[in-house]
């Protein structure tokens, strides 16, 4: 049985599919056996942040209409062993997805994968739904401003009533926060909502801290996911928040203003 | 001492700002979880139709919906401004 991963926000550009990708990936560098699934039907980018995008011959719609098998249609990633993607299709609209398809798909992956990684479209219509529907496990990926702040407590709601374990009275889906984006200079000068501000408001447990960081852009620049780049800071913190997600207790990095060297005042930060 | 507690005193940063709006949105927000979807259009018209008798702000009134065991209790509130 698989444990089955939705990341998402509500709001668009916070980094879910950026995150998506990296925890999809860190959890297969662990030895899991992983698929990370692209909800965005008709806007796919999964395949670009994952660097298979020239790679894409069928897609989940094409499953789910039964055009093509499960097996055609995911792509195994070249870097990562046990690491496999499924795209989103990017001429259907989104109205291609179905309740009962989406089931069967999850079904199916469960039997031989330890993680599916679903990356949710933004918004709280019906991919987003679809996409968090059979969830074990949420991540909500949340920047420090106070529009994505609002809507991730939007989509805590709709986690805690529109999915099937609310619906059949089952255990509630597990809600993590990650917070991503995070400038301890700007929470330092009182510019940015600091982490313990937003824990407080939302309410959930912190599962990570992915900081501000160059890293990020240069990985998706390059279709490599950011985990693979382990002298970021972004590529730590987010093997760290795979550790704490796989059960590692693995104490916060990253959330505090670096005290810069006085050679580094001088001739200005290190690669990041 | 003085001046230098006034030195401090800067403007109120703006992430604590942040910070109180977030509070009261989110609160709103959660007690409007797992309401009917008819609830506001329901408040705005009885907002309506206090407004035809008192004159009465657009945030005077305070609707809720409270289910116990098989009972659900639907409490108005209304404030009026003072008399006179």
């Amino acid at each position: 049985m698989a444990r089955i991963i939705v990341v998402t926000s509500g709001k668009g550009g916070v980094g879910k599919t950026t995150s998506a990708a990296a925890i999809a990936t860190g959890l297969a560098l662990k030895g899991n056996k992983t698929v990370v699934i692209d909800f965005d039907v008709g806007l796919r980018n999964l395949d670009l942040i994952m660097g298979c995008e020239r790679r894409v011959v069928y897609d989940l719609v094409n499953v789910i209409q039964g055009e093509a098998g499960l097996n055609q249609a995911m792509i195994r990633d070249k870097r990562t062993d046990n690491l496999y993607i499924l795209p989103a299709s990017q001429t259907r609209d989104k109205d291609a997805l179905t309740l009962e398809g989406v089931e069967q798909v999850l079904d199916k992956l469960s039997e031989d994968f330890d993680y599916i990684v679903c990356d949710s479209p933004a918004g709280i219509e019906r991919g987003a739904q679809l996409a968090m529907y059979f969830a074990d496990e949420a991540i909500v990926v949340t920047n420090p401003e106070v529009s994505s702040v609002r809507d991730s407590d939007r989509i805590l709601g709709l986690l805690a009533s529109k999915t099937r374990r609310a619906e059949q009275g089952q255990d509630p889906v597990v809600e993590r926060l990650l917070i991503t984006r995070y400038d301890p200079n700007r929470v330092d000068s009182g510019d940015m909502l600091n982490l313990e501000d937003i824990q407080e408001i939302l309410a959930i447990k912190l599962i990570g801290l992915i900081p501000e960081s160059e890293a990020v852009l240069r990985s998706s620049n390059s279709g490599v996911p950011v985990t693979h780049d382990q002298d970021s800071d972004a590529g730590q913190a987010y093997s760290d928040t795979v550790a704490r997600l796989l059960g590692d207790e693995k104490p916060l990095r990253f959330h505090q203003l670096q005290k810069k060297s006085f050679l580094s005042r001088i001739f200005g930060g290190g690669r990041r | 001492m003085k001046l230098l507690e006034f030195l401090k005193r800067e403007r109120k940063k703006s992430a604590s700002v942040a910070k109180e709006r977030l509070q009261i949105i989110v609160a709103h927000q959660r007690g409007q979880r797992g309401q009917p979807d008819y609830m506001p259009m329901l408040e705005r018209e009885l907002l309506e139709v206090i407004r035809r008798y008192v004159e009465v702000e657009q945030d005077a009134i305070n609707i809720s919906l409270d289910s116990e065991d098989d009972c659900s209790v639907l409490e108005l509130n209304v404030t009026l401004p003072n008399r006179g």
